[in-house]
């Protein structure tokens, strides 16, 4: 055996297991999954099933659809958007403002819940959320005899509760591209007389998009993809695709309509990256 | 003024903290509350850490939890650290494209790798004749590794970046084994990213919830997917209490995952 051919062969060793497996359980039960969305019947009726754009036509063809679609969207936007709106200043503070000791501790208590339970942390919204929770409770001690405050079941609880979840992202993201711009680059601005909203505005705001931008991708993507969060926060309002897809093949079995409404939530996936794409791709090669 | 605005500072992070910690605060505490009802005035009792104490659907979903996240842990860490060994140590054709295709998994929701996998597995199934096979423990095995993969070998990866293969060929030139080779240099080499991978990669088997419940078939179920379940048929006390377990479980984990970070070598990237 020549040394190349060993060498071929340490590599497939090494490699093969980890990608046959993933072959076996993520790229080809997604191309199953993209073959059953043209089918007729579920797999779960034993009669042979044919071609079909009917699930495809379902979705375009019903206006119930497009409401779900739109507000999963919206959802996504409304979540993106108040998470940098928290997440900046607070990545900016811990990179810029806050030295030593001080950010090692509150950067690690704020990446730490995003490695807790997703369900748990969603629940725990219940608690503050209900009538008689946290903020009903603190109305009440404020002005008492006011109505009863009841956010669970609202698309404000949706939204407060995927922002808790997905926050820690934008942070982090943000706190890495903040942290790499060199603080000579802020003092030169301010040194040839930019005032300090020109050198954030001209400065450390473009320096640090590639970070805002990969923190949204990171937190749109999965939100539009949300079905958990919804239906514990949400309850009967503001259903989602996700929750649709879930619907699909748990309660009503419609698995090949459940399939064409995952394809056209990885379409807008898929869409989302590639407009982002770019974009990034420029940014880190400028930076 | 440049006190007042340090202050002001400490101020808004003290706050981002406040709404990233208080739910769960608040939700530990009611766990040990007596009320039924969550009512107040608070009064401290455990009763209901006693009744999750005796409630076999949940202590059953937890050990299935636990075994899951176990054999998830030995698969994933040993698959995961031989892929990145070999993108460590070789240049080779279609390394750039299998490296990208790590992010596949990562990036589709997990609500279409979950179905996508029932339909799959289903199909293989019935194919063999044993449509049963669809769903089960072994089947969200399979789905959480593939879920714990792409990040294990990013985690042992980013320690091999610069894999010091010299090392190696000195000690092999020198007179020792393949065996002494891999023990005395590869391994110690590898060691804290291993182990980091590892805990991370229990941590997600752990908390995953999504492909578990997809792939769990009625009556067996995981730790999330029983509480999953419960919540929609109404919150009780019990659930806090679980809850509070699972959180203290991956929260703890997860600093310990820190401290081997910090004490394994990574320290310049910290401070």
């Amino acid at each position: 055996m020549t040394p190349t051919t060993r060498t071929r062969w340490a590599i497939l060793g090494l490699t093969g297991p980890a990608y046959l497996w993933l072959a076996c359980t993520i790229f080809l039960p997604i191309a199953a999954m993209l073959a059953l969305s043209f089918l007729d019947k579920s797999p779960l009726v034993p009669k042979p099933a044919s071609f079909t754009l009917a699930n495809y036509g379902a979705f375009f063809g019903k206006p119930f659809y497009w409401s779900l679609t739109r507000w999963s969207i919206e959802l996504g936007f409304w979540v993106t958007l108040f998470s940098f709106l928290i997440g900046y200043p607070a990545a900016y503070a811990l990179a810029k403002r806050v030295k030593g000791r001080w950010r090692e501790a509150i950067f690690l208590l704020i990446v730490l819940p995003f490695w807790s339970n997703a369900l748990v942390r969603i629940f725990s919204w219940t608690m503050v959320l209900r009538p008689n929770g946290i903020i009903d409770l603190g109305v009440q001690s404020v002005l008492p005899g006011a109505p009863t405050v009841d956010l669970l079941f609202t698309y404000p609880a949706v939204i407060i509760g995927l922002v808790h979840s997905y926050l820690p992202y934008m942070i982090l993201t943000c706190y890495i591209a903040l942290q790499a711009i060199d603080d000579s680059l802020i003092e030169a601005g301010r040194s040839l007389g930019a005032n300090k909203l020109t050198t954030f505005r001209r400065v450390v705001l473009p320096l640090s998009l590639p970070g805002i931008i990969s923190g949204s991708a990171l937190i749109f993507v999965p939100v539009i993809g949300s079905f958990m969060e919804p239906r514990i926060l949400g309850g009967t309002k503001g259903a989602t695709l996700g929750m649709n897809i879930e619907e699909q093949f748990t309660v009503t079995a419609n698995w090949p309509l459940g399939a064409a409404l995952s394809f056209i939530l990885l379409a807008i996936v898929l869409v989302i990256f590639g407009m982002l794409y770019p974009f990034l791709r420029k940014q880190s090669g400028a930076a | 003024m440049k006190n007042f605005a340090d202050a002001g500072i400490r101020f808004y992070l003290i706050l981002v903290l406040v709404f990233l910690y208080l739910p769960i605060l608040v939700m530990a505490l009611l766990a040990f509350n007596k009320s039924p009802l969550y009512a107040l005035p608070f009064e401290f009792d455990l009763v209901w850490f006693k009744a999750l104490a005796e409630n076999d659907r949940l202590l059953k979903a937890g050990l299935n939890s636990v075994l899951i996240a176990l054999a998830n842990t030995v698969i994933a860490t040993s698959l995961g650290t031989m892929a990145a060994v070999a993108f460590g140590r070789y240049t080779f054709r279609g390394k750039t494209m299998m490296q990208a295709l790590l992010f596949p998994p990562i990036a589709i929701p997990w609500l279409v790798i979950g179905t996508a996998m029932l339909v799959f597995f289903f199909w293989i199934g019935r194919a063999i004749g044993y449509p049963g096979i669809a769903r089960g423990l072994h089947a969200i095995l399979l789905g959480h590794v593939a879920l714990s993969l792409p990040y294990v070998i990013f985690v042992v990866g980013a320690r091999l970046n610069d894999y010091p293969k010299a090392l190696e060929e000195a000690a092999a030139t020198l007179g020792a084994t393949p065996w002494q080779v891999f023990r005395r240099i590869s391994v110690p080499i590898l060691a804290p990213g291993v182990v980091a991978a590892s805990l991370f990669a229990f941590a997600v088997s752990f908390d995953q919830f999504v492909i578990s419940y997809f792939l769990a078939p009625p009556g067996v179920t995981t730790l999330p997917v029983e509480i999953y379940t419960s919540i929609r048929k109404g919150f009780t006390p019990e659930i806090n209490a679980i809850s509070t377990i699972i959180i203290l479980v991956s929260m703890g984990l997860m600093l310990i995952v820190a401290r081997f970070y910090r004490f394994g070598g990574e320290r310049s990237g910290n401070e």
